[in-house]
Parts: C-alpha cells; sequence; structure tokens
C-alpha cells in the first residue's frame, strides 16, 4: 500500500492503470452542472509549492475542490535554513494545522521523499515536482491524454524532445510509460542528455528528423534560453533549428500523430506557434485532463482508511 | 604519572606479550613482567596498535563550536584511539595565520584528549588567490607542516606550483582537495547512473583525477612533496600509482566511508549521506579498498566532519556535506580490510599511525610499539561488536551515516604519552 | 476498464470487518434462474403500470451486478410498450458515508443517458439491506440532475433497514439474519442467474 505519491518509477503497471482508470470516471464530472463531489469533505490538502507555478497549483487547488477538500496554499521562498523556515518547520507547521495531504513543488530534488520519510508529517505527499528528479502526476496526465487520443500503450512510440538533463517531466514519463509497455525516444544535443541515460528503459537518440516518421506522438519539452549561458548549446537559434518543432517537421509526423507539450511554453524555441494550435496539439486538453488525474490521485490516496495504490488488484470479487 | 603495565597483549595482532608504560614512554616489552605500583591492564586477547594518528580532521573551533569543540573533537578521538589529529584550517576566522593556528594550538594543549596539530591554510581565508603566511605559522610554536584549503581546491595551477615551492623551505607538505571547481558546479553527488535518476547534480570522478595529475606532475617538475586528501575514484588510485612509479613523492589518504558506502545510498535522500567527495560506484571502492591495501594510498584518513542537525535535517541540496568519523573509523576499517583479509593489524597500524604521522611530522608520534618510544598506545578488541548510537557518540554532532550498523572492534584502551585517555572503553 | 466490486451493504452493516470471499457462492439457491426471469418480467410490468408507461423513464443501474438488471428491464420494458426506456448506470463510491471505514477503492463506470431533469428515474440494484447505498445514490443523484421522480427496483430486499429507504419494485422478500450472506450471480457478469442464501464465515 502506498501512502504516498512521490516518483513515477514506484508505480506498477496496475497502479497506474487505476489511476488512470479513475481519472476517466471522474473527467465526466465536467459534463455534469454541478462539478462537485463530496468524497473529501472535511480533509484539508494543502498545496506547499516552493516553486511559482500558477499552473500545476491551480490544478491541484481545483481537483482538491471539486472533490470537496479544504485547500491552503502555502506558498514559500526559500529553502535552506538562513533564508526562511526550513523545510522541516514548515512541515511540522502543517502536521499542526491538520494536513491530510501536503502538495509539494520543490527544487530540490528528493524534497518530497524527506517530508514523506522523517515522520514530521502524518499525512499523504504528493510529489507536484522536485528539482530536475520527477514530476508523476505530469506523467500520469501525459499517459491519460495519450491513451484518449491513440488508445492503449502497447507498442506505442513516444518521443520525448528537449533538455532532458533538467526535466522531471522526461524521467517521470520515461518510467512511466516504459511500465505501460510504450517505447521510448529521447532527442537531445548530447549536452542535454544525462551521463548514465544508456541505462534508462529507453532508446536515444540526436537526430530529430529520423525520428518523427516513426513516431506516435511527439512530446516537446521547454528549453530555457539561459541553458546556452553554460554552453548546452550555441545558441538559440541553432537549438530551434536542429530540435525546434516547426510545420516542416511537423508535416513529417505521421497523420494520427500527436503533438504534447507540459507547458509552459517557449514559443518559436522548441515548438512554433502553428504548431503549437493545431488540432493534433493536445496541450490545451492535457490541463483539462490534469485536473481529473489530479483528482483521481487525491481520490486513491486519501478518500478510504488506506491508499487504494498499491493494493493486490481487486478483480471485481463475488460473495 | 602512573605507569601501566599491560599483560598479554598482541601487538600489531602478534603473539601475547607484557607491554611497560612509564614516565611517558614504552619502557619494557616481554613476557611475564613485573612493575610494582603500575596499574595493570589485563589485556588479554586485546591487539595493540601505535597510537592511530588522524591526518584530516575538522574540530569546528574556532567559530563553529556548535558543531563541536577541540575538547569533544578529541575526545572523540580518544575513544577511536587515536593520540593525535590535525586539524583542518576551514574555521571561523581561518588558520590563515600564525595567530589563529596558535589558538587552536593552545585549546589542544589545554583541553585535547588528543596531540592536535593545525593545519595550516594555503590561502588567505582559503579564497584561492593569494597565499597565506605559511612562513609564519611553520615557525609559530605550532610548528604547522602540513597546509590545506581543504574544503576548497587550490585550482589556480599557478598558485599550486608557487605553493608546492614554497613549502620546501621548511619541510611542508601541500594537502590538495582535490576538486576542479567549474566541473563541479551546483554538484550534489557522484555522476554516474544514481545521480541521472536522482535528479541531483553530479561530481564527475574526473574532477577529481585531473587535479591529481596536474598536481603530481607539478610536484614532480618543481621537486616537491604532495599529499592528495580523501581520494574518493579509481582513476586517482590508478594516477598515484602512476605517479609513485616514477619515484615522485606523493602520498594519498581514504577515508573510511569511502571504503565502505556507495552512491546507491543517496536514493533514500538522506543528507547523511551527503559528503566532499561524494560516495562513489563499487568499483570505485573495490579500488580504493586494493590501494589501501598495497600502499599506493599511505592512509586512513577520517575528514571527521560535524555538522549541527539542522544542517542534515532538510532536503539535500541545502544540507551540508559531510560525516563524523573519529569514533568509528577503526571499526570500519577493521570490517573492511581486516576482517576480509585484505590488510593485517600491522598493515593497519602503519597506514593509521606511522605513514600519517611521517606525512604530517607528527612529531613523537607513529614511532611504533618499541622499547623507548613514546607511549602513544591503543588497545583493541576486536572480537567484539557495537551499534552504533549517534547520540552516544562523543562528538557534539550526530551525523554520522553508520547509525544503528554493527561494527566490529572495540577502543578498549587509549595510551597518549602514558596517560590513558580512555580505559576500559570510556573516557578517563 | 477496470471494474471493481462496489461494496455491498450487508458488509458495511454487519459486524464481521472481514472481506467478502472470492469463488464459489456459499450456502443455497433461493432463486434459479427461472424464479429470476419471471421477477424481473413482473417488475417491468409494475413498472409500466405504475408510471402509465415508459415515457420519460431512464434505467440506471448501480454497479456492479445492478448495470445488467437495468439493461434487462429496459429490453423486458421495450417488448412491453414498444418503447425501451435508456439504462445506464450510476456509481456511487464518491458518495458513500463510510469511505472513510474502508481502503479506498476504484470507481465504477457511470454512464447517465441523455438529461435527467424531468425524467423519473428508476434505480436498479441487487439486494437492498441496509439502504445506505441507495441513499448515496440519491445524493448522486442530486448532484446531475434533478428528476421528477425517483423509484427503487432490487431483485431481493433482505431487510434489515438503517435508513428509511424502501423499494418500489421488489422480485422476492427475503428475510435473513445478519449471519446469513445473500449473493446475486447474473449470466452477463457470473455466466448463470441464481440467488444464493450462505453463512458469513463460509469462505473459499
Amino acid at each position: 500500500m502506498k501512502r504516498h505519491l512521490l516518483s513515477a518509477a514506484d508505480l506498477t503497471r496496475d497502479d497506474a492503470l487505476l489511476i488512470l482508470d479513475t481519472g476517466e470516471e471522474l473527467a465526466r464530472l465536467a459534463d455534469r452542472p454541478i462539478k462537485k463531489l463530496p468524497t473529501l469533505r472535511g480533509r484539508t490538502v494543502v498545496n506547499l509549492f516552493y516553486e511559482d507555478s500558477t499552473r500545476t497549483r491551480t490544478s491541484f487547488e481545483a481537483a482538491a475542490k471539486r472533490l470537496s477538500a479544504d485547500v491552503i496554499n502555502f506558498s514559500a521562498k526559500g529553502s535552506s535554513v538562513s533564508k526562511g523556515e526550513s523545510l522541516k518547520d514548515t512541515a511540522l507547521t502543517l502536521e499542526a494545522m491538520g494536513a491530510d495531504a501536503v502538495v509539494v513543488r520543490h527544487q530540490a530534488s528528493g524534497a518530497p521523499h524527506r517530508l514523506a520519510n522523517s515522520g514530521w508529517i502524518q499525512g499523504a505527499v504528493i510529489n507536484a515536482g522536485d528539482g530536475t528528479h520527477e514530476h508523476p502526476t505530469q506523467a500520469l496526465l501525459d499517459a491519460f491524454t495519450m491513451r484518449r487520443r491513440l488508445g492503449s500503450f502497447d507498442g506505442r512510440r513516444v518521443t520525448i524532445v528537449g533538455d532532458i538533463l533538467h526535466s522531471r517531466v522526461a524521467r517521470s514519463n520515461v518510467r512511466l510509460l516504459h511500465t505501460l509497455g510504450a517505447q521510448v525516444t529521447l532527442v537531445a544535443p548530447p549536452t542535454l542528455l544525462p551521463v548514465g541515460v544508456a541505462t534508462w528503459p529507453c532508446a536515444v537518440s540526436y537526430d530529430l528528423d529520423a525520428e518523427l516518421p516513426k513516431s506516435d506522438v511527439v512530446m516537446m519539452l521547454r528549453v530555457q534560453h539561459e541553458r546556452m549561458n553554460a554552453a548546452f548549446f550555441p545558441s538559440a537559434r541553432e537549438y530551434s533549428r536542429r530540435y525546434g518543432l516547426d510545420g516542416r517537421r511537423f508535416a513529417a509526423m505521421p497523420e494520427h500523430a500527436i503533438v504534447m507539450h507540459p507547458g509552459p511554453m517557449n514559443r518559436g524555441m522548441e515548438i512554433t506557434a502553428e504548431v503549437a494550435d493545431s488540432p493534433r496539439s493536445t496541450i490545451v486538453e492535457q490541463v483539462t485532463n490534469g485536473v481529473s488525474v489530479r483528482m483521481a490521485v487525491l481520490y486513491l490516496l486519501l478518500s478510504g482508511s488506506e491508499s487504494a495504490i498499491g493494493q493486490i488488484a481487486q478483480i471485481g470479487e463475488s460473495e | 604519572m602512573s605507569s601501566f603495565l599491560l599483560r598479554g597483549v598482541r601487538p600489531l595482532g602478534g603473539d601475547p606479550v607484557d607491554l611497560l608504560l612509564a614516565d611517558g614512554r614504552i619502557s619494557e616489552i616481554g613476557a611475564g613482567l613485573s612493575a610494582p605500583g603500575a596499574h595493570v591492564v589485563d589485556a588479554d586477547g586485546l591487539v595493540a596498535l601505535p597510537g592511530l594518528v588522524d591526518l584530516h580532521t575538522h574540530l569546528r573551533e574556532p567559530g563553529r563550536e556548535d558543531a563541536e569543540t577541540v575538547e569533544t573533537g578529541t575526545q572523540a578521538a580518544a575513544l577511536g584511539g587515536f593520540t593525535a589529529v590535525h586539524a583542518m584550517a576551514n574555521t571561523s576566522p581561518v588558520a590563515d595565520t600564525a595567530g589563529v593556528v596558535e589558538q587552536v594550538w593552545r585549546l589542544g594543549q589545554q583541553y585535547g584528549h588528543a596531540d592536535v596539530r593545525p593545519v595550516g591554510a594555503v590561502t588567505v581565508g582559503i579564497a584561492g588567490e593569494q597565499l597565506a603566511e605559511l612562513g609564519a605559522m611553520a615557525d609559530c610554536p605550532a610548528g604547522v607542516r602540513v597546509f590545506s584549503d581543504d574544503g576548497h581546491c587550490v585550482s589556480d595551477a599557478v598558485l599550486m606550483r608557487r605553493a608546492l615551492e614554497y613549502v620546501k623551505a621548511f619541510d611542508g607538505v601541500i594537502a590538495q582537495h582535490a576538486q576542479e571547481p567549474r566541473l563541479t558546479e551546483g554538484a550534489q553527488m557522484n555522476e554516474g547512473e544514481m545521480s541521472a535518476v536522482l535528479g541531483l547534480g553530479g561530481w564527475p570522478a574526473v574532477a577529481e583525477e585531473a587535479i591529481i595529475a596536474r598536481d603530481c606532475l607539478l610536484a614532480a617538475h618543481v621537486g616537491s612533496r604532495l599529499h592528495v586528501c580523501h581520494v574518493s575514484t579509481a582513476g586517482s588510485v590508478e594516477l598515484i600509482r602512476w605517479a609513485k612509479g616514477k619515484g615522485w613523492d606523493v602520498t594519498a589518504e581514504v577515508t573510511p566511508h569511502h571504503l565502505l558506502l556507495t552512491d546507491e545510498l543517496v536514493a533514500s535522500y538522506d543528507p547523511i549521506y551527503k559528503v566532499n567527495p561524494p560516495l562513489r560506484t563499487a568499483a570505485d571502492v573495490e579500488a580504493l579498498r586494493a590501494g589501501l591495501a598495497d600502499g599506493t594510498i599511505d592512509a586512513v584518513a577520517t575528514d571527521h566532519a560535524p555538522h549541527p542537525d539542522e544542517a542534515k535535517d532538510c532536503e539535500w541540496a541545502a544540507a551540508a556535506m559531510g560525516m563524523l568519523g573519529l569514533q568509528t573509523a577503526l571499526s570500519v576499517v577493521q570490517q573492511v580490510m581486516v576482517d576480509t583479509g585484505l590488510m593485517s593489524w600491522a598493515d593497519v597500524a602503519d597506514r593509521m599511525s606511522t605513514r600519517p604521522a611521517r606525512i604530517g611530522r607528527t612529531d613523537g608520534h607513529g614511532r611504533g610499539l618499541t622499547v623507548g618510544s613514546p607511549a602513544n598506545v591503543t588497545l583493541v578488541d576486536p572480537n567484539t561488536t557495537w551499534t552504533v548510537d549517534p547520540h552516544a557518540l562523543a562528538s557534539k554532532s550526530h551525523n554520522t551515516p553508520y547509525r544503528r550498523l554493527t561494527l566490529p572492534g572495540t577502543v578498549y584502551a587509549t595510551f597518549l604519552r602514558g596517560n590513558a585517555t580512555v580505559l576500559d572503553g570510556k573516557l578517563a | 476498464m477496470n471494474m471493481p466490486e462496489k461494496s455491498r451493504d450487508e458488509t458495511v452493516s454487519t459486524a464481521s470487518p472481514a472481506p467478502d470471499s472470492a469463488a464459489a457462492s456459499p450456502g443455497r439457491p433461493v432463486l434459479e434462474a427461472s424464479d429470476i426471469r419471471r421477477a424481473l418480467t413482473r417488475i417491468a410490468h409494475e413498472i409500466v403500470e405504475r408510471n402509465k408507461g415508459a415515457r420519460d423513464l431512464v434505467l440506471l443501474g448501480i454497479p456492479t451486478r445492478g448495470v445488467p438488471l437495468a439493461r434487462r428491464l429496459a429490453e423486458r420494458i421495450g417488448e412491453v410498450e414498444g418503447a425501451t426506456p435508456p439504462a445506464g448506470s450510476l456509481d456511487v463510491t464518491m458518495y458513500r458515508d463510510d469511505l472513510a471505514l474502508r481502503p479506498a477503492r476504484g470507481l465504477g463506470r457511470t454512464d447517465i443517458p441523455g438529461d435527467l431533469d424531468d425524467k423519473v428515474v428508476v434505480l436498479v440494484d441487487d439486494v437492498l439491506m441496509s439502504g445506505r447505498t441507495i441513499r448515496s445514490a440519491l445524493d448522486a443523484l442530486k448532484d446531475i440532475g434533478r428528476p421528477r421522480a425517483v423509484q427503487l427496483a432490487v431483485l431481493v430486499d433482505r431487510g434489515h433497514r438503517e435508513l428509511p429507504i424502501r423499494a418500489d419494485f421488489v422480485g422476492k422478500n427475503l428475510p435473513t439474519s445478519l449471519s446469513e450472506s445473500v449473493a446475486v450471480r447474473v449470466e452477463e457478469l457470473d455466466g448463470l442467474d441464481v440467488v444464493m442464501l450462505g453463512t458469513k464465515g463460509e469462505r473459499s
């Protein structure tokens, strides 16, 4: 039984499908006049965001509120003892406030693990992005989106393009998609691939044009201009020439293939406007799906006496 | 001063014999000794080692007395079997002048449970820009011979060359913390498979090895000694073997934790495992053990680095780097090197007493268990085990990576110039 | 897609906290396939009679086994009236009052055919016991729309109500003790139609 959602790597295939299937049911909620369920009434979900992220925070907030949970937003600046309240003291404060779940986004990889394993809080810890490590709910909503658009995962070819080295979205997606049976290929300049990527359950390529015609999904990652200053690539122009998804490259993709992006986009850098706004781009629906998937995670972790993730699968048992 | 008759000790693990410590010296070694008026220590089965010498300790005083003081650090040292420690210079203020160095030396004389030999910084403020007054530190009563900017690398090649040359005048040695700063900006752990998965900035082995290669060549070029602190990679061991093979005067040390722990432990994100240089891979650990066994690595040095709880009770990126080491060093070495047959107790004496004392010019120490030598003796019972409780250690801090582990070998007694600093496993 | 078992009323209200047993049904049959067929036919007629036809009817089965029963009832009504009312499903897991007492579980399918406003919703379930499932269903319906009326059809009513809930249409009234278990099997899911009466504590 998994009390927390810290990384996609922790999820088995059954765990992942449970979350996605639950998300499907909850997505229907959006069609109703009253988009609220009473399930988490009386529970308190704290959004502990050390990094600014309106998008993810509001997504979790909407998810919690649609389940009738109380939401407290805790925007913390600075993490070390010298800059502000320590992570430990903040955690103890949240525990004193009676947080049933803490959704945490932090610039330090492993911060959610510390919260979960230190004994400072009793509630569930949900990783909303830790440093360059993982962003499990992003991978889940990406998988949800893929399944809706393309059907099953088996044998699906997903190409992820961009700053893999610094991307928690890439790490989570590689693990989760592999678990679900898809084939992942990472495309990036060599400087933006981590030493050790050869041991990951995916293929690696430096050549975007070679991969596009074979892809069912092309996921573009945000690449920061500033990386240029640390010599990861010589210029923004060269980067987008070699690795950007523009109209010409879009046309080289199979007709059924979709374009994804976790947001926020650097329009013109890794993706052009015409591609981002095309009907084969899932960028907007990823946001909607994010709420459904996060509702599923909150429901499965919090609604019962214990988490439903990691339980032995219950297969329509009879009496 | 009291004398001690150690009955039935096994010097360096050899046959049992009696040792008489009197007037600060080992006065007699033989069978069936008698010494009226001497305290008799029934040392049946205990291994006797020459008092251990640590080339690399952080006592934190002056400036970080919340983490450790000369008194508490040397208590930990004595309980670990050490009779002398070299105290690193990255205190606050930095030990870059005769004044601060003397202060540490006097604290050691007054409060130390082991001899304290202050290490002088190589550069002013350990800023890596200007040489500190190395000569003044050498000439003052503290008699500094080991100089190190430990914590930081003397990365400027010209400055390192000058430092290597300059200390020749007073038989000093530069102890380099080998870490190319630009290759390790934002580094949090060893760069490799683990760092890629965990999303923590990588500290590549080449950042250590490139500096070692450069410094060996520089030392050879100017005809100076070089000591390499806390070697942590297989490549570094190979480079030192190569340099020694050339006949160059290069020495090296390894920490106990680098002989035992790997970067797989970082997966828990528990900052107790955060250290500089970082924990490396199993292949590196194996190479370090082999290097220590064959003498390529001259010494075990603890790099004892106390930190207050709040510096470790946080997320990895915000945590301080460093582990305690004084009280557990001998046990870890026994587990990893002696109990596995890689080294004998005689080898342990060589790597943890004789050679460190020679490198550090730690006079009075490392002279072995011979008649006439200063009575710096450590008695250890290799057949016992103990479980590490961070709050039961003598250090003021609790950041030991071995908490809850059971380690072999307990120090029964430590004698410093014939006085017992530790007796029956407790501070005397 | 995952089709997990919905919690049974009797496992909620009984003292035994152990989960239901899997595999073979314990006990003896109290309704055979032919009994069930006749009961459903009768219920279909009763629904039509009570509502004066099939207009504005929407049948919502409660997962798991209420769903095929609702479908069958809709077909029967279609045979009788010439017009088949829409049949769907209403999963009530999110509205249960006992969620926090047991480990969280996956959701059943909710499929509401069209708009519910001003319709007559007939909830269909296999067994009625404490009434909590139906109360949850009423709460769920409230958030979905405003039916003109809500009626309840169950295959078996085994008594032991904990709330003021009653069924409008009952296949069989089956007085039971709390130590007994009632298990409904349906062809669509279990391969056969039968209602078994057993004893709790008989596990396979």
